[in-house]
């Protein structure tokens, strides 16, 4: 073997045993640096003569060649090979629990549920939403709403005063949201279609009552609405509610000083250990009132009763939120436990719609 | 209301079923609440004799029984009963019986060491009257072994209607009875009465000093009567509806208040001196009435005096001094109409709630009134014997001549559905309206018994009621061609954003009450008397809530101490500034506890802190933005704070000084510990009325994109500047110096401790320029530079850190 291929298995070898990029680049030094032994080599072509320079000199560039490429080669796998070992060492624990995503975390109260529920059905049926204060006048919550002086109709209402003013006069906390009917009549000429919110207050407390509660009442004012529509607004209503196909429901006579006919309203259902199920079963359920607005309560409004009619009906949010979503005592409404509000609470993209459903 | 069913059949010549009755009484109106079937529930209930009856061994107040109950040898009871004698015969429960009052089923007991192997029960044990006196004590007679309430003549069910305060009329059987004819379920018997002819003047004279008090007074003596208990048939009504029998004069007053909704009054005539005077009270008169109570009356109350004084409370109750006994010989009965306001005032004020008041207070047949006298004095007479006087009548006006003129047309236009003239007036007069005419508009009369029959609506829903609500169709209500704009208000749409947009921050909404205690109140500003509620149900919810806080706050409380220390709540509810419309806004508020900061609730490995009053801007900031506030223009101003805010962690989020918005920080320690909550607490309330209208745009199309070719350019500058300056300030101020080409400054580093002055802090800004038309050379870019520097050196006292 001459001394030329010893010299390429060396450095191959050498190469080969490089345990790392610096290592690597030594053998690359003492190879092909300037005092490098091949190209210690290569110097010695100009003082041969071109006959031995052609020969030697095509072997000496074979050898450099070969070690270049050797090199090049080492220099990837050792690159990559140190790559992998970094990668390795910067291993982290992903098995590590995550913090639950705020937007999953929080909570809306069911009523806030039910309020934008029952405020998507109603609008998809052309209804629009008033309000109005909870502090009212006994003329707006009372006696245009057809309840005398001193009538015993008033006394269903157990009634939250406020003291007398100078005047005699008394505000009240409005025992209803029918206040917000007169508001709209007095404001508004017909047509009128409006659904009215809100929070309502009677001195009543146990586990069906609370001092304070919410209604949505309807009021739909034009010159030809009758019973008949108010009975199908009311199924649509109930049957989009509660999201079942059918609803039995039963209308009956009864008697509000604000309407008349009046008429109360129970639904079908299946009560069962721990929920109700509507649209099936053989129980009744008190969920509404309703009834033709009485013409006291237009001519109070400044509307004559010959020419307009229409109707309003009546509910408890609180009641139906309730009975929709399983909850079984209306103080748990107001008592701000967390536990109870994580449990029945919705999350805040569950944004009730008529495309994506109400409760998805 | 109660009635059994034997005394329905007393007024309606029926053959339907209990449940027809009772399915068409709920669908005309008269909702059926409850059916009580005794016979049923009470089959267990044996009549039994007590043989012997001897002191319990081991107890003083106990007796050991042996009772013959009929079925076999005698057994042992242990009663506590002091009435258990030998040679009672009373009511038996073998073990294995339900005992309704109690609610539990009745075992084999060992009751102080001797067993006891049944019960002996008393009218209250088995809920058919209140009395627990003693066990029940039937007649010597009465067969032992047999069924108790099947024997008792408890095998009348009993309806409950729930009745609506205009049917006044279905107070009494016949009214009922009346609508259940009307309604097809069978013939309404005719409830005429017989007047009944006086042999003698009534000797006593009546005065009514103010008809308007008194429209109507009737009066009669029935002298030499034998008062005594009532016949057995209306002794069992008057039980099954839960009255006590007390004697045949006193009953027959009940029994027509229930059966003709006609409440009556006598008086022992024996003990009434001089004539009748039906009066206003003296202010300060008082009477012991018929409950064993004494009332101290004034100008207000009605009542009927003699001469001894006042002797009844009118159309509410009667005097015990005057009320007739066993031993009453001569009797007086009162037949009256009263004010319907009158009475409903003087009976709240009073505080007496009966029978007699809740029909008076609906107003009671004016015609019944002198027809309702006779029917008690034929009882009277048929019970106890007696001669009647000559009727005395004061009044003359008793019913009204109502008449309403009646387009048939309105059945349709108010409910819809088509009803013929026959059916309509085939209804009317079975209700005992009557209608003339068989034109487009029939004129109908109002029979004096309907106080609630009015107008033209009154009398559709007659015809609809008794026809069915069920056989008006639904009808759809279309929508039309009304636009389909967004039905929600502004402060609506607010108040829906702001709720989605705190939860989705992770807070959790929270309902609180409207009213909480006045020094709570007061606190936060309210407490103010136009504010205060003259009746609350509680001394804590007594005043209006002038924030929301305060209720948050005690929630947060009450759920730390169930153990829920970390929590972030929040509500978005109505506060009230004054007792006006415009004085009640929607505010946004929450508050933050324990490890709350704006990462989550709870220690974490990935961070945690305890929430800062920077978490509570973040929220409201939050609020605000997804309110639509002007986010831009907002400011913080540090100066004029709320007391309920910790004065150096604190802030007021304002458009200018004149519209703050809210407010947010650390809650001061004393108002924590007026609410008896532990800090510390962070909290933000924002009032969502106050954030200024948005500009009405034409269309919904976005402002123009404009993209500059060029790249922004960023700068960072650290100064350090006394502790107390506020980063709000320093920003402006690099802020101001080209505000078309500064286009952000944003602050990312706050720092003191080693290396700064202890008095001075490092606050590092980075400021972003925009170039608008050509790339910007290093010389221009300095010279910006150094005006910030020069500009925040002048407003802050900074100095670039070295």
């Amino acid at each position: 073997m001459s001394n030329l291929e010893n010299l390429q298995s060396q450095i191959l070898a050498d190469i080969a045993a490089a345990s790392d990029e610096a290592a690597l680049e030594a053998v690359r030094v003492g190879a092909l640096g300037k005092k490098g032994s091949i190209s210690a080599l290569l110097a010695t072509l100009g003082k041969m003569d071109p006959e031995q320079r052609k020969t030697e000199g095509a072997a000496i560039n074979l050898a450099k060649d070969a070690v270049t490429q050797a090199l090049t080669a080492r220099r990837d796998v050792l690159k990559a090979a140190a790559l992998d070992a970094k990668l390795a060492a910067e291993t982290i624990d992903v098995t590590l629990p995550l913090r639950e995503p705020l937007a999953e975390a929080g909570r809306l109260h069911p009523l806030s549920q039910v309020w934008d529920e029952v405020t998507t059905i109603f609008a998809d049926m052309g209804f629009a939403v008033a309000e109005g204060p909870d502090i009212e006048t006994d003329d707006y919550n009372f006696t245009k709403l057809n309840f005398p002086e001193g009538h015993p109709a008033r006394e269903m209402h157990d009634t939250f005063y406020f003291n007398p003013k100078e005047d005699g006069s008394r505000l009240l906390l409005r025992t209803h949201t029918s206040p917000v009917q007169v508001r709209t009549m007095l404001s508004q000429k017909p047509p009128i279609r409006v659904i009215c919110p809100g929070r309502t207050y009677r001195s009543d407390s146990d586990q069906t009552h609370t001092p304070m509660f919410h209604q949505v009442e309807g009021l739909v004012i034009d010159k030809g609405s009758h019973l008949g529509h108010l009975k199908w607004i009311l199924h649509e209503f109930c049957k989009a509610f509660f999201e079942v196909d059918n609803v039995n429901m039963r209308f009956r006579p009864s008697f509000f000083p604000f309407t008349e006919p009046s008429l109360e309203v129970d639904i079908e259902c299946r009560r069962g250990k721990d929920e109700i199920r509507f649209g099936e079963g053989e129980d009744w359920l008190e969920i509404l009132g309703c009834g033709m607005v009485h013409p006291n309560v237009l001519t109070a409004c400044g509307l004559d009763p010959d020419v307009y009619q229409g109707f309003a009906w009546g509910m408890g949010i609180d009641r139906i939120a309730m009975l929709k979503y399983g909850m079984s005592d209306l103080r748990q409404l107001f008592e701000a436990d967390a536990r109870w509000l994580a449990h029945y609470g919705f999350k805040p993209l569950d944004i009730p719609s008529l495309a994506g459903g109400l409760s998805s | 209301m109660k009635l059994t069913l034997s005394w329905l059949k007393d007024h309606l010549d029926t053959d339907e079923p209990l449940t027809a009755l009772a399915d068409k009484l709920t669908m005309i109106g008269l909702e059926v609440e409850g059916i009580e079937d005794k016979a049923k529930a009470l089959a267990p209930f044996t009549i039994a004799k007590v043989l012997t009856a001897e002191k319990h061994p081991n107890a003083d107040k106990l007796q050991v029984c042996s009772v013959e109950t009929g079925d076999g040898a005698p057994v042992q009871v242990v009663c506590g009963a002091p009435n258990a004698r030998a040679g009672l015969v009373t009511v038996f429960a073998p073990p294995g019986t339900y005992i309704p009052a109690k609610d539990f089923t009745l075992g084999i007991g060992n009751i102080r060491g001797v067993e006891s192997r049944g019960m002996l029960c008393s009218a209250a044990e088995l809920e058919i009257s209140d009395d627990h006196d003693g066990i029940i004590e039937l007649p010597a007679d009465a067969p032992v072994g047999q069924a108790y309430a099947a024997w008792a003549g408890l095998g009348d069910p009993v309806l409950d209607i729930n009745l609506t305060p205009n049917r006044q009329d279905c107070a009494g059987v016949s009214g009922i009875a009346r609508d259940l004819a009307a309604a097809g379920m069978g013939k309404f018997k005719d409830p005429s009465v017989k007047p009944i002819k006086g042999e003698f003047p009534c000797p006593v004279k009546v005065t009514v000093e103010d008809a308007k008090l008194c429209p109507g007074f009737a009066l009669r003596l029935v002298k030499g009567v034998k008062n005594g208990p009532s016949p057995e048939w209306l002794q069992k009504r008057l039980a099954a509806i839960g009255l006590r029998p007390i004697n045949a004069l006193v009953d027959i007053t009940n029994y027509l208040t229930f059966d003709r909704s006609r409440p009556l009054h006598v008086f022992d005539a024996a003990k009434v001196k001089g004539n009748l005077v039906v009066r206003r009270a003296q202010d300060g008169e008082t009477l012991l009435a018929l409950d064993g109570r004494t009332y101290t009356l004034d100008s207000n109350v009605c009542v009927i005096a003699d001469e001894h004084g006042v002797e009844s409370l009118a159309g509410i109750m009667g005097g015990e001094l005057s009320g007739c006994s066993a031993d009453t010989t001569d009797v007086l009965i009162e037949s009256a109409l009263w004010n319907e306001i009158n009475i409903a005032q003087s009976g709240r004020k009073l505080g007496i709630n009966t029978d007699a008041r809740y029909r008076f207070e609906r107003g009671v047949d004016p015609a019944f009134m002198v027809p309702g006298l006779d029917l008690a004095t034929r009882l009277v007479m048929e019970f106890c014997g007696g001669t009647p006087s000559e009727t005395v009548v004061v009044g003359n006006a008793f019913g009204d001549d109502r008449i309403i003129d009646f387009p048939l047309s309105e059945v349709k236009r108010l409910a819809g559905i088509e009803v013929s003239l026959t059916e309509a007036r085939r209804i009317l007069t079975h209700l005992g309206f009557m209608v003339a005419g068989s034109g487009a508009v029939v004129k109908v009369a109002v029979p004096s018994w309907r106080s609630d029959v009015h107008g033209k609506a009154d009398i559709v829903e007659e015809i609809v009621r008794i026809v069915g609500v069920d056989k008006v169709p639904m009808t759809p209500f279309e929508r039309g061609d009304a636009p389909r704009k967004p039905v929600l208000t502004q402060i609506q749409t607010r108040t829906r954003r702001a709720k989605r947009a705190l939860a989705a921050r992770g807070l959790t909404e929270a309902v609180t009450w409207s009213f909480i205690a006045k020094p709570n109140a007061e606190a936060f500003g309210g407490g103010q008397p136009e504010l205060a509620l003259a009746n609350p149900i509680a001394s804590d919810l007594s005043d209006m809530r002038p924030s929301l806080l305060p209720g948050l706050i005690a929630a947060a409380q009450a759920n730390a101490d169930r153990g829920f220390p970390d929590l972030a709540l929040f509500e978005v509810g109505q506060i009230f500034k004054g007792d006006r419309p415009q004085d009640q806004f929607i505010a946004a508020s929450g508050v933050r506890r324990g490890v709350a900061a704006s990462q989550g609730l709870g220690r974490h490995w990935s961070g945690s802190a305890q929430a800062s009053a920077l978490d509570a801007k973040a929220d409201a900031f939050a609020v605000l933005a997804a309110a639509g506030a002007p986010m831009a223009g907002l400011q913080i101003a540090t100066g004029k704070l709320p007391a309920w805010l910790h004065p150096g962690r604190s802030g007021a989020i304002q458009i200018g000084p004149q519209n703050v918005l809210g407010y947010f920080g650390e809650l001061h320690p004393r108002v924590l510990e007026q609410l008896g909550a532990d800090g510390p607490l962070v909290a933000f309330e924002v009032i969502l009325d106050k954030i200024p209208d948005a500009k009405q745009r034409p269309t919904r199309a976005k402002p123009a994109l404009e993209l500059s070719a060029f790249q922004p350019v960023s700068r960072d500058f650290a100064f350090i500047v006394g502790r107390k300056v506020q980063a709000a300030d320093l920003v402006r101020a690099a802020q101001s110096i080209d505000k078309k080409l500064i286009t952000s400054v944003g602050v990312f580093d706050v720092y003191e401790g080693k290396g700064i002055d202890p008095d001075k802090k490092s606050v590092a800004i980075a400021v972003t320029l925009q170039p608008r038309d050509k790339t910007m050379t290093d010389q221009e870019i300095d010279a910006v530079g150094a005006r910030i520097v020069a500009e925040v050196t002048k407003k802050t006292g900074g100095v670039l850190r070295g």
